[in-house]
């Protein structure tokens, strides 16, 4: 009867086990961890409160007035709401940033998945991995002026380029065809290598003796991506998905420095819209009702996509 | 204890973030300091010199001068106004002028005595809000005028002399546009007046592209449309309604803007406020003209092998050249920390002494006819003859200057007027859809 000599850990205790009563010495040091837990979660605690909570309330609270920042702000009800949805400025812009974030996140997942798996099948080299990573280092504002000058229509190289090889310059930051796609690759560029890091980090956790099973059973690297990699890479992917999505929407930076917006509003994407209006028109309020609408809109489709993709469960039996 | 240890270390860290922020927007405001901002880089060194001055004269006074580009500028400023980090003096434009006093932001200065006769004609005028009080003193001016490649111009056969003399219409663009017409060359070096010119295919422009305009055009079409004899709105200033669904300002425009259609003026699309301004299209050599404002002389004159000089705007359908008169000014914030020195150093500003300083820099004209002329001066000595720029403010006879409009809501009505002129310039809309605009613009300045 050795077995029975193997005590189990206190905290973890089995069936049929005597339920641990923690003795009043374990309570108070259990109330000394909170204690201290409390003082590690204060600073992040107070950065939320302070950074996300409050603003959010106000922001909310905002959305009901006429503000300007300078004067107090004006109880308006629901006029900037009746505005917004009359405002065909708005739909334009809401229309134009989901045609961003459609090319945006459709090409790099589609783009990253495949620099993924090539990295997870093909090479085990660091320095290539840090060479798919280079563009993300940059600033958004740098990677968006230096595609600005390469793509210029009258002066960019690529457009030199372009006329070299007897084709016609092709106005792509100032055309109001061209302008999203452009924006949008732009964008492609610089975050396809990070999000390739995220899902070949995902392919790691899948464990290769499925890949040899599959492969003793005759199967080819295509049908293995589709029965093997993509149904247990589908968490991590969801997440990545979700995490894109959402910064896919909130692009601001890149069209500030290379379209201001234009040409003819074509590239007015909502953030740009949202801060057009409150630090160039002062109209605080109506500005903060166009964000609590674009905070909606990804709530909704953040949930729609947790759903869908089941991101919270995984297929690794 | 040792969770009070780190208690104590989480709150000082807390703290110091905290007060760390607070400290981060600090403009080193003191009794003994004066913070002044301006965003043209040319002019630093002249008002740096012109502060010297004032130091001088005011013993224990400090002016503390910051520079920053034109986009940034505004940003900060109206994030100094919400965190009360604004400077005490800063250099204002017209456009923005209405919207600050709006807010409420500006001291008034009617203490400080501005003559109008003391500047240049309509200058001290700009300042006056429409509560009757002063909130700007002059402080320099600027003019429009055709800046031109020469060597360009003359292997097109055209001399300094003609490309002063040159008159435009709507119908058929007389002289001016014949002259663009012949700048420009395509790449089978064929110029734009003659026949099998392939307008698609363009080498070297007329005239460079400065953007649509927006609501004012003062670098674009506000020449034609000021010696057209339209107006921007009802009344010189504090207008109630905008007129751009006038018969004459949509016929200007739609005869502009047709010029990039035949070929002779840079498209919309070669534009871009970053990238590709006019003086770069000039620069680069892809254009041969371009109108701009005075405060481009220095940047034009720099263009190495570019040999760029300066003709007078073309003469309209009124008979007159026209471009618009713009000045700046300096205005003290409302919030100022230190009023007294901040009146001082405006006053000093506004004065002779310290714009005849400043006009021996050559970058700029200054408000006062003695700064003026020593501007002039300095031009003449970097051999520069801006008389294309002096001449409209000279000659009241054959000349029209026009001002900047000066209404309420005027970032409303760039913000409206914007994508409504590059649709007309660059996806070809018509103008007629300017009279929505207008009536939408009319609506807002009810309010």
């Amino acid at each position: 009867m050795t077995v029975a000599s193997s005590s189990p850990p206190s905290r973890l205790p089995l069936s049929g086990a005597k339920a641990v009563v923690p003795t009043r010495k374990a309570k108070a040091r259990a109330r000394g961890d909170g204690a201290l837990a409390a003082v590690f979660i204060a600073p992040a605690m107070l950065g939320f409160l302070v950074f996300l909570l409050w603003p959010t309330l106000r922001g909310i609270y905002l959305s009901f007035t006429r503000f300007n920042l300078l004067t107090p702000a004006e109880w308006v009800g629901l006029d900037n709401y009746v505005r917004m949805v009359n405002d065909p400025i708005f739909w334009n812009s809401l229309t134009v940033t989901v045609e961003y974030v459609v090319i945006n996140i459709g090409v790099q997942t589609v783009a990253a998945l495949a620099i993924a798996v090539l990295l997870q099948r093909l090479t085990q080299s660091a320095l290539l991995r840090g060479i798919v990573l280079t563009p993300y280092l940059m600033s958004n504002v740098v990677a968006g002026l230096v595609w600005l000058w390469i793509l210029d229509t009258q002066l960019g190289i690529g457009n030199e380029i372009i006329t070299a090889l007897g084709a016609d310059r092709i106005p792509f930051l100032a055309d109001e065809t061209w302008a999203i796609p452009t924006i949008a690759l732009i964008n492609v560029w610089r975050h396809v290598g990070y999000t390739a890091l995220l899902l070949f980090a995902g392919l790691q956790a899948i464990p290769n003796h499925l890949y040899e099973a599959a492969r003793v059973d005759g199967a080819s690297e295509w049908r293995m991506f589709w029965r093997i990699t993509m149904p247990l890479l589908r968490p991590v992917l969801a997440v990545v998905l979700i995490m894109t999505v959402i910064g896919s929407f909130q692009v601001f930076d890149t069209v500030a420095v290379t379209t201001a917006g234009g040409p003819a509003n074509a590239t007015n994407v909502l953030q740009y819209y949202i801060y057009g209006s409150a630090f160039g028109r002062f109209q605080f309020g109506y500005a903060s009702a166009m964000s609590v609408a674009l905070l909606v809109v990804l709530s909704a489709i953040t949930i729609l996509q947790y759903r869908l993709t089941r991101a919270g469960q995984t297929d690794l039996g | 204890m040792r969770i009070r240890t780190i208690t104590a270390l989480a709150g000082a860290l807390t703290l110091s973030l905290v007060t760390g922020c607070a400290q981060g927007g600090s403009t080193g405001a003191s009794a003994n300091t004066v913070t002044y901002w301006l965003w043209d880089a040319n002019q630093l060194p002249a008002y740096q010199a012109c502060a010297k001055g004032f130091e001088k004269e005011n013993p224990g006074l400090r002016v503390s001068i910051t520079q920053l580009g034109w986009g940034d500028y505004w940003t900060k400023l109206t994030a100094g106004f919400i965190a009360g980090t604004q400077p005490d003096v800063f250099t204002d434009h017209i456009q923005k002028f209405g919207q600050f006093a709006d807010l409420k932001v500006l001291e008034p200065l009617d203490d400080l005595d501005i003559k109008e006769s003391d500047y240049q004609p309509g200058l001290a005028a700009n300042w006056i809000g429409q509560d009757g009080h002063r909130y700007g003193t002059p402080k320099d001016w600027d003019t429009v005028a055709l800046f031109y490649n020469g060597k360009m111009a003359k292997d097109a056969g055209l001399t300094g002399e003609q490309l002063n003399s040159l008159s435009w219409n709507p119908k058929d663009g007389g002289s001016f546009e014949k002259a663009i017409a012949r700048l420009t060359v395509d790449r089978n070096g064929k110029r734009g007046d003659e026949p099998g010119f392939d307008k698609n295919h363009v080498k070297v422009y007329g005239l460079a592209t400065n953007g649509s305009g927006f609501a004012d055009g003062q670098t674009q079409w506000s020449p034609f449309t000021g010696s057209a004899g339209w107006n921007y709105t009802d009344k010189a200033r504090w207008g109630t309604e905008y007129q751009y669904d006038s018969k004459t300002f949509q016929s200007v425009i739609k005869w502009y803007f047709g010029l990039a259609d035949k070929g002779y003026m840079a498209p919309f699309s070669d534009y871009n406020i970053q990238s590709n301004q006019s003086n770069t299209q000039v620069a680069a050599g892809k254009a041969a003209a371009a109108f701009d404002g005075a405060w481009m002389i220095s940047t034009y004159a720099g263009f190495k092998g570019r040999d760029i000089r300066s003709a007078l705007t073309p003469a309209g359908p009124t008979g007159k050249r026209a471009t618009m008169m713009n000045g700046l000014a300096d205005s003290i914030t409302k919030a100022s920390k230190n009023k007294e020195g901040a009146r001082k150093w405006v006053e000093y500003l506004a004065s002779d002494k310290c714009q005849t300083v400043v006009g021996e820099y050559g970058v700029v004209f200054p408000a006062t006819p003695a700064g003026t002329e020593a501007a002039i001066a300095a031009y003449k000595k970097k051999g520069l003859d801006v008389s294309a720029f002096t001449e409209p403010v000279a000659d009241k006879k054959d000349f029209r200057t026009f001002s900047y409009p000066i209404t309420n809501y005027a970032a409303d009505v760039q913000a409206l007027m914007q994508p409504e002129m590059e649709a007309v310039y660059g996806n070809g809309k018509p103008v007629s859809s300017l009279d929505e605009t207008n009536d939408q613009i009319n609506l807002i300045l009810d309010q």
